[in-house]
């Protein structure tokens, strides 16, 4: 190979020592959407696993198709920390737009990667960062002809070079291309080509760095999955057999999910004829009504929205809670309010979901933390909407439904039947017993119902949104409202025993202070308790599951002094679900709020909980 | 319309149809409309045709949205479930509950103001999807409940009973279905009972998106002069393209004869459904022919009544979803659920 013009442009750092860290660091790609980068990082995440070493990555997109800004996350972590670290190891810097920006995000010491084609002037750098630049378009260009080609290859010679600067095997990449591209032996061939050319480039023209990857064995029988896929999974193993869905970033791949399974796993092998129906919708208020004509009559049905579909699905949710109808609906949340940020994370919709509708309603949600959460989440809010006969939320976000995360296989018992609820079949109703829709039999505040077509001459009801009394016929008499209204209640009240439970960790020590905390935050808790463990920040921790909340939570924060809630949004929504449905006193539960749109991180949570100890202790 | 009860007894003879049911069985609680409201005609022939065409009741499901016609499914087919959804969203309630469960007969009621106004959207797409029902606007013109609005199908230039003009276009609502692809559209009048109940069972008969468009006056706010929603008006500009009966097979019946002649449509079930012809040369299999007819007789001030479009073989939703022949509702673990095994190959893939 001719060496090109800059080649081996390495700017040592004057300021300070070099980064050094093996398996525990953050690498951070910059990049161009539509550029074909996204495939590439993932190799490079994958590849790492593939060597025992944990990873976790985190896709920051805008809502555009081509042309803007897009970053790759990757943190490193040995020891399994899957949530952000905060601050950036190694930025791979392929973005001019962004070049300012991504230099500054560097941690001292730190690494740039860059593209050194084009001449950059020294003041574009910083002297407390380690620059590595490599020709990339300059060698592209000189090996491929077209356009296309070059700019797609340039992803993975780049990570061919980034392969020798970390000590990742080649040989795993390969493999891993080898799965990718089984059966397209010209596409194989043409990227380990590429590989190659970066191995080789870097081999030669490029130093060493502090940072390594080394072989461990610390990723287990773990999976690599997205939230959103397993959320879809969810539904099938929770038996729907309808979902109408209307496209919405970050949701849709959860319907286009639920359809790639449902090609796998829905199909009469007999007859070739489908046993699903997955409609998209002219609208989120067409996808929830269909949800709820089919929960009426019998058909377990889902379907997946965001912020926006919520606000639209509003008049009808209140439908299915006073009309009593299963329905269970994935919200990947994203940043509001109104179209807010659509490609970013927050933990926002848990009052717009909780309350949803005008009048008196309450709602389970379930709080799933990870894919594998969302796997059983779902399933559960299929038996849990038919047990309940009332919408069930499964609250995932962006951050978990979009990006792949390494977790606990996904596992099912065979024995398990679906859990229809009350349902009065023929034979019931022939038996003679009294059929009351809205008659509260058993004291758990959960009526029978029948599905439509069951028997000739009994159990046949009119449904309505209008007040009733016990037996369905129209009432607009105060003592059939109230009686129907607080029997909800009491409905609400035994969900509590059949949501997930929350999670309770002891710290080490006999702890004052406590921590609520939920959903996708979970990972970034993970490492911010161990850390503040290890400097001396004592802290039980309650990972909130589900609402209603159980009566164990009531006991966890009357048994602690002080109890931080960190949550996603600004609102502190989850502290004022709490006060609200809890009675407790507000000044006991402390805010630790992050809601940029990124996903919360570890050193961010450290710094709000540290400094509120402090001040406190002074 | 009456607080009195319905008398329990039945006369000893009345007659019961082939699976066992009187006129009767088809009935259901004591509508609350105003005396003389269309829409009360509307159910009565609902009851007939159902109950001519050896329905059982259980096997229907009416959905409605929000409305005085949405208000009727409690009082017809009282032995059927019912769905008072919310307004303008029947339409995706119904789709939902035929998804779940395709073996039963949807009757989808709604008004002018619940699928022309808050409800267009819905309208659109649920013909659009070919659902399997049959989809009734009980057309007034007006907002009955909330006493005397204009709906989106007022003629411009009617007049309100408080004297206001309409001055927007109106939605013609048989052309907008047949535009939209539905598979069988018809137009009757609540005052003419004999056209209407041969244009339900048809629509029933339709193994498809079937739409009837019944002008239905309002007597309350809509049936004074100025209205071309009343029943005076509407008898008088009434242009009727053809009759409908049914002919069993089974029993060999003599048509009567009529100007136009007759064409027989084949039926799902076998049986034959006999047009009559009243407009010389009227085709009901020609799409593109009948939204010509009718938009000409409209600028005419008529309104245009019968079969309008028919296509004798209509695709359903199941049909284009591929769907299994066995209900939804009915599907269990061991068709819904893959599995632990199957699970242990997903997490095989997923490392």
């Amino acid at each position: 190979m001719n060496a090109p013009i800059n080649a081996g442009q390495v700017r040592p750092a004057s300021a300070v020592r070099p980064l050094a860290a093996i398996n525990d660091f953050v690498v951070k790609f910059a990049n161009v959407n539509g550029s074909g980068s996204a495939s590439a990082n993932e190799l490079f995440a994958r590849a790492i696993l593939r060597m025992g070493v944990p990873v976790s990555p985190r896709n920051i997109f805008p809502s555009n198709i081509q042309g803007l800004p897009t970053w790759y996350e990757v943190r490193v972590s040995e020891k399994g920390w899957l949530g952000r670290r905060g601050g950036v190891d190694m930025m791979v810097a392929m973005n001019p737009q962004t070049w300012e920006r991504d230099v500054k995000e560097i941690e001292p010491g730190g690494y740039l990667f860059y593209d050194s084609t084009k001449f950059l002037p020294p003041e574009r750098f910083r002297d407390d960062v380690i620059a590595i630049g490599m020709p990339l378009t300059e060698i592209c260009n000189a090996t491929y002809g077209e356009s296309r080609e070059r700019q797609l290859m340039k992803n993975i010679v780049c990570l061919g070079a980034l392969s020798v600067l970390l000590g990742i095997e080649s040989t795993v990449i390969e493999q891993l291309f080898g799965e990718q591209y089984k059966g397209k032996e010209r596409l194989l061939d043409s990227n380990v080509k590429a590989l190659h050319l970066g191995r080789d480039y870097a081999t030669q023209c490029l130093e060493s760095i502090g940072l390594r990857i080394e072989r461990r064995d610390a990723v287990g029988d773990r999976i690599f999955m997205e939230g959103n896929s397993a959320a879809a999974l969810g539904a099938v193993y929770g038996g729907a057999s309808v979902c109408a869905w209307y496209p919405i970033t970050p949701s849709s791949s959860v319907a286009e999910a639920f359809t790639a399974w449902c090609k796998k796993f829905r199909i009469d092998p007999e007859t070739g004829r489908s046993r699903v129906a997955i409609v998209q919708a002219e609208d989120e208020l067409a996808s929830i009504g269909m949800v709820v004509g089919a929960g009426w009559n019998g058909a377990r049905a889902f379907t997946a929205t965001s912020g926006p579909g919520i606000s639209l699905m509003t008049e009808f949710i209140g439908l299915a809670y006073f009309a009593e109808i299963p329905v269970t609906i994935v919200n990947v949340q994203r940043g509001g309010p109104s179209t807010g940020m659509p490609t970013r994370t927050q933990q926002a919709d848990l009052i717009a979901c909780a309350y949803a509708s005008h009048g008196d309603t309450k709602h389970v949600l379930l709080l799933p933390e990870d894919p594998t959460e969302c796997f059983e989440h779902t399933a559960a809010a299929l038996d849990l909407a038919d047990r309940l006969q009332t919408p069930v939320f499964v609250m995932t976000d962006l951050d978990i439904g979009m990006n792949t995360r390494l977790c606990r296989p996904l596992a099912w018992d065979d024995s398990k039947r679906m859990d229809r609820g009350k349902v009065m079949d023929f034979d019931m109703l022939e038996s003679g017993r009294d059929f009351g829709r809205y008659l509260d039999v058993d004291g758990d505040g959960i009526p029978f119902r029948t599905y439509p077509g069951t028997h000739p001459t009994k159990g046949a009801y009119f449904t309505r949104g209008t007040t009733r009394n016990p037996y369905a016929k129209y009432s607009e008499t105060g003592q059939d409202y109230v009686y129907n209204m607080e029997r909800l209640l009491r409905k609400f009240d035994t969900a509590k025993a059949l949501v997930p439970q929350p999670v309770v960790r002891r710290a080490r020590k006999k702890a004052t202070l406590g921590a609520i905390y939920f959903g996708s935050t979970s990972p970034a808790m993970d490492e911010a308790l161990e850390v503040l463990d290890e400097h001396g920040v004592g802290l039980d921790t309650m990972r909130l599951r589900a609402f209603p909340f159980p009566d164990s939570v009531k006991a966890f924060i009357d048994a602690h002094e002080k109890v931080f809630v960190v949550e996603q949004n600004r609102d502190a929504q989850m502290k004022s679900m709490l006060v609200n449905e809890l009675q407790v006193d507000p000044h006991r539960l402390v805010s630790v709020l992050h809601y940029d749109g990124t996903p919360i991180t570890a050193r961010f949570i450290i710094g709000r909980i540290t400094a509120a100890t402090t001040r406190s202790a002074s | 319309m009456t607080y009195l009860a319905k008398p329990r007894l039945h006369h000893p003879t009345l007659a019961r149809n082939k699976v066992g049911y009187l006129r009767r069985d088809y009935e259901g609680a004591i509508s609350t409309l105003c005396a003389g409201c269309g829409h009360d005609s509307i159910s009565a022939a609902l009851v007939q045709a159902c109950w001519e065409l050896d329905i059982e009741p259980h096997r229907v499901a009416k959905l409605s949205g929000i409305g005085c016609s949405s208000k009727t499914p409690d009082y017809f087919l009282g032995n059927s479930h019912g769905f008072n959804t919310v307004h303008g969203r029947m339409p995706s309630v119904l789709t939902g509950a035929n998804l779940a469960n395709r073996e039963l007969l949807y009757l989808g009621v709604s008004g002018d103001g619940d699928s022309a106004s808050i409800g267009l959207g819905q309208f659109a797409h649920v013909m659009r999807r070919g659902v399997d029902m049959v989809y009734i606007v009980e057309n007034n013109g007006v907002y009955g409940l909330t006493k005397g609005q204009f709906s989106a199908t007022a003629d411009q230039g009617s007049k309100s009973k408080r004297g206001i003009v309409n001055s927007d276009a109106p939605i013609d609502m048989v052309s907008l279905a047949l535009q939209l692809g539905a598979t069988y559209v018809a137009r009757g009048f609540s005052g003419d009972k004999a056209q209407l109940v041969p244009l339900i069972k048809g629509a029933i008969e339709h193994r498809g998106a079937a739409f009837i468009d019944v002008v239905s006056p309002c007597v309350a706010f809509n049936n004074h002069a100025g209205s071309t929603k009343s029943y005076e008006y509407v008898r008088a500009h009434n242009e009727a393209v053809n009759r409908i009966d049914f002919i069993d097979l089974a029993e060999e019946v003599k048509a009567e004869a009529a100007p136009g002649g007759y064409v027989d449509v084949p039926q799902a079930d076998g049986s034959m459904m006999r047009l009559r012809r009243i407009a010389e040369g009227y085709d009901p299999t020609d799409r593109v022919g009948a939204m010509n007819y009718i938009a000409q007789h409209q600028a005419l001030g008529e309104v245009v009544t019968g079969l309008l479009y028919v296509d004798p073989h209509p695709v359903d939703m199941h049909a284009h979803l591929n769907t299994t022949d066995t209900p939804f509702n009915r599907l269990g673990e061991a068709e819904l659920i893959p599995g632990a095994g199957a699970l242990e190959g997903v997490n095989r893939s997923l490392r």
